[in-house]
């Protein structure tokens, strides 16, 4: 298992190339880069900012759940924080697996989850403007305020 | 019995858009003593005069673990207020 949560570039195709074990029949990698723009709107950087140590332990947290979870040998899960550059890797993930199977699912669960539960925020830097990004609401469970009560005590 | 009325003094940080609204990373907090995660969002709120959606679903860790409203909060705990985290729009476009 690999995790790691830094300023440094992710060197991605090094990363896969290392996961890569006798046994295996399939490596999954989801690279999740910087676009050039939010719904046509022109993205010059990102700046990515996290709560350090809930982030790195809530990432140590999800590639050990799927390695429970899936028919997987390993994985790693690195995510980048800091000023990135349009076509930069923000994150990465890599499932080895004997089957494709198990990798593509796990691949798919670990990015799906980190985006909703891994304490970490971009700000995106418009041509035109500066803003954080609208995030996914958080999974119920998690939630500690939702604003639905019309009341005031 | 006699007791003073006592307040606790937690570390309260904020990330994403509630450090610009607060405009401070971290601040130390006095609150009653017994109070909740809940009590706390409340006398967090009331000093911002402006509306805000990230508190319409915020989500909060107490010592880096997720905690629910009902958490009860102890002295030196570390309070950290989570808007919601940098998920893609997954094609979704607002406009």
């Amino acid at each position: 298992m690999r995790v790691e949560l830094g300023t440094a570039i992710i060197p991605s195709a090094q990363v896969l190339e290392e996961m890569k074990g006798s046994t295996d029949g399939a490596v999954c990698v989801f690279d999740g880069i910087v676009r050039d723009n939010t719904c046509g709107r022109m993205t010059l950087f990102l700046d990515y900012e996290a709560y350090e140590e809930m982030a790195l332990s809530q990432m140590r947290v999800l590639a050990a759940e799927a390695l429970t979870r899936f028919p997987i040998r390993d994985v790693a899960l690195l995510h980048r924080l800091g000023r990135l550059e349009v076509g930069e890797t923000s994150v990465l993930i890599v499932v080895a697996s004997a089957h494709r199977g198990a990798a593509f699912d796990a691949c798919r669960w670990l990015i799906d989850t980190l985006k909703k539960t891994v304490p970490i925020w971009k700000k995106e830097h418009f041509a035109d403007g500066v803003v954080w990004a609208a995030g996914e609401p958080f999974p119920d469970e998690i939630v500690a305020a939702r604003e639905t009560r019309e009341t005031h005590e | 019995m006699a007791r003073y009325a006592t307040d606790m003094r937690v570390n309260v940080l904020y990330f994403g858009t509630l450090k610009d609204l607060f405009a401070l990373p971290h601040e130390p907090l006095d609150v009653p003593d017994g109070a909740t995660v809940e009590t706390t969002l409340s006398l967090l709120r009331a000093r911002t005069s402006k509306q805000s959606e990230v508190w319409r679903a915020l989500a909060v860790a107490v010592n880096r673990e997720y905690a629910g409203p009902a958490t009860v909060l102890h002295e030196g705990d570390e309070v950290a207020l989570l808007p919601p985290v940098s998920g893609g729009t997954q094609g979704r476009c607002e406009r």
